[in-house]
């Protein structure tokens, strides 16, 4: 009998089956996704409120003084949109391709190496939104409480935002992954994504960098996440902001194209 | 299947000119006729060349078999075939469409069994069947429902919701094959698919691809197992470093490559005795048209073990083991590719 076909488009639906399939493993072992929960908000209480009791209020660029949580708290929000896109991509992203041979089922249906390279970004992004919503929630409820972590309506835009983040950095890391050829070469990987979580203008404003130093901590994508995430979420918008979306949209889209042209160097032989 | 054709004109202009001819190819095959269909087909890594030019064709509804030592090019011929290797030269259609342009398309009517077996480890056993029906946009229900019926088929259903890893080697073979079949393909390419498993194991996968042959699926397979080739395969050939050595019906190939008989004479070798086997095929000599000295054996190839044996007698040559048997695939396989391993 003829197979029952779903209706197109399949460029769209076929990477979601790599997500359905993430789904069938995850569903057994739910509760490892929360783990990647909780980190974000120990750096929210331990700094934002912690050292915030030290530090006082802090002057965005525009001038306005807010809270050390306020301003914190969103460069929170990029950095675990990063970090969740950085350990999907990087760790289970290679685990599935070296060891666990996910893929090499997978291309021998009609499946494309860009439906498989689209389905675990789309992943990493579903996976990611979890902690930012969660992330997201916390702070509001705290908003609520009087603590106004999101000082703008705006701040509703920081969802979308954190998943053009992820985007980013979900595309970038799985590039680097294709490159990868043992664990320890992640260690690397750790090389270029903690000092960019220290000092991308997470913890203090980068005006206490000389001038030169500040040009090129603008240039990193975690800057330009924390930045637009800051915007929103504060209500202190600039121009600058289009840069920030643009940028990691490219990050993201060169790197599922690096992708595609990786994997079928590496598994059409 | 239409009159012969000539071949499209964006085929012919890739074909490369080749010499070599197989007797058993038809001349007039075209890449409409065949399911598959190989002209010069070559495959290289870097300055390596795995699959040297090599022509067959596959038909509708047969079984075909690949046959060669290790390293002989088989798995890389499949894999191709299987468009999840690009064609290094040569021309290559499967269901008439090129690999390179309509990959996706060859795909979804093929059924794959490689030759490591590419289970999902993280999932269980009826999982592997549903999410590969997914990946061939079966709906959900359509794939459960076909995934029970295989898993049936395939013997599998008290282990449906077992994880894949302690499964036995047999096992899991056959749930490569019934994963094979979920999209229901019409061309099953089978990478050894029974090798390591036991005597009743092979039996059952047999019986299974004998039944799927009957309703019309064509098998292509590879195997090292002659008796394997004899049950399974119509037709056959024999690679053997990167080329295509033999084409024929199992039958073909010992009607044209050996005797119909083989005598096995077996000698007592005294310790230290130092190598006699120049004298003894010295004494054969005449006997029959053709010997072979092994370690332990020699192997003459004659129409009539018997008379031959008799023959031996009477030169006064007193073997400890006399056999006589029918000329087999395996005398085939041994003649073409040699006795000793290459590697
Ligand atoms: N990806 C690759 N890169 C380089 N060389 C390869 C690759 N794949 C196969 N080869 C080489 O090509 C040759 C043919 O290999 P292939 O796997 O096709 O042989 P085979 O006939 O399937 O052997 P076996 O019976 O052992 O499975 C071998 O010498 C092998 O080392
Ligand atoms: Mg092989």
């Amino acid at each position: 009998m003829a197979a029952l076909r779903i209706s197109p488009p399949l460029v769209l639906i076929r990477p979601t089956r790599m997500v359905e399939r993430n789904l069938l493993v995850y569903r057994r072992s739910f509760m490892v996704i929360f783990s990647g929960f909780f980190e974000p908000l120990f750096y929210l209480f331990s700094m934002g409120f912690g050292v915030g009791a030290l530090v006082g209020s802090v002057q965005l660029g525009d001038g306005t003084s807010v809270s050390y949580a306020v301003f914190v708290a969103p460069a929170l929000l990029a950095s675990s949109a990063m970090n969740g896109a950085i350990y999907e991509t990087s760790n289970n992203f290679f685990g599935k391709l070296k060891y666990a041979k996910i893929y090499d089922a997978v291309i021998a249906t009609p499946m494309s190496l860009a439906d498989v390279a689209r389905g675990e970004i789309l992943w990493a992004l579903l996976r990611g939104s979890l902690y930012v919503l969660g992330f997201l929630a916390v702070i509001g409820v705290l908003g609520i409480g009087g603590l106004g972590l999101i000082s703008s309506p705006m701040g509703l835009l920081a969802f979308p935002a954190a998943m053009v983040v992820g985007y980013g950095f979900a595309g970038a890391g799985m590039a680097a992954t294709t490159f990868v050829r043992k664990w320890q070469d992640f260690d690397f990987l750790q090389l270029a994504i903690m000092p960019m979580f220290l000092f991308s203008g997470t913890f203090y404003p980068i005006s206490a960098y000389p001038a030169a130093l500040q040009v090129v901590v603008e240039c990193t994508p975690l800057y330009r996440g924390v930045h637009l995430i800051r915007a929103l979420t504060t209500g202190t918008p600039d121009v600058w902001i289009a840069i920030d979306v643009l940028y990691l949209l490219a990050m993201g889209t060169i790197g599922l194209a690096i992708v595609s042209k990786r994997l079928s160097k590496l598994l059409l032989a | 299947m239409g009159p012969p054709s000539e071949p499209p004109a964006a085929l012919v202009r890739c074909t490369r000119a080749h010499g070599q001819y197989h007797p058993g190819v038809p001349a007039n095959a075209t890449p409409l006729d065949s399911l598959i269909y190989a002209r010069g087909l070559t495959k290289r890594f870097g300055s390596f060349t795995a699959v040297d030019g090599v022509d067959f064709d596959v038909a509708p509804g047969e079984a075909f078999g690949f046959l060669g030592p290790n390293g002989a090019g088989k798995t890389s011929t499949m894999r191709m075939i299987g468009t999840v290797s690009p064609v290094s030269a040569g021309t290559l259609t499967v269901f008439g469409l090129e690999p390179a342009h309509d990959g996706a398309r060859i795909r979804s009517r093929l059924g794959v069994v490689p030759q490591a077996d590419t289970l999902d480890r993280d999932l269980s056993v009826l999982e592997n069947l549903l999410i590969y029906g997914r990946y061939f946009d079966l709906s959900w229900g359509e794939a459960r429902r076909r995934a029970v019926e295989l898993l049936e088929f395939v013997q599998l259903t008290e282990r449906s919701n077992d994880q894949v890893e302690p499964l036995s080697g047999g096992m899991k073979r056959r749930l490569v094959i019934a994963r094979a079949l979920i999209n229901e393909p019409s061309l099953l390419l089978l990478d050894e698919p029974t090798t390591g498993l036991d005597p009743q194991a092979r039996h059952l996968v047999w019986d299974r691809l004998y039944r799927l042959k009957q309703r019309g699926v064509t098998l292509c397979l590879t195997t090292h197992y002659m008796d394997e080739a004899e049950q399974l395969c119509d037709r056959l050939v024999v690679m053997d470093k990167a080329r295509i050595v033999a084409e024929g019906s199992p039958r073909q190939l010992i009607e044209r490559y050996v005797t119909r008989e083989v005598l096995e004479l077996r000698f007592r070798r005294d310790e230290g005795e130092t190598d006699d086997s120049a004298h003894l095929v010295g004494q054969l000599e005449g006997l029959a048209e053709r010997f072979e000295q092994l370690p332990d054996r020699t192997l003459v190839y004659t129409s009539d073990g018997e008379a031959t044996a008799a023959a031996a007698f009477e030169r006064g040559l007193r073997p400890t083991g006399v056999l006589v048997r029918r000329g087999s695939l395996e005398d085939v396989f041994l003649r073409l590719t040699g006795r000793s391993l290459v590697e």
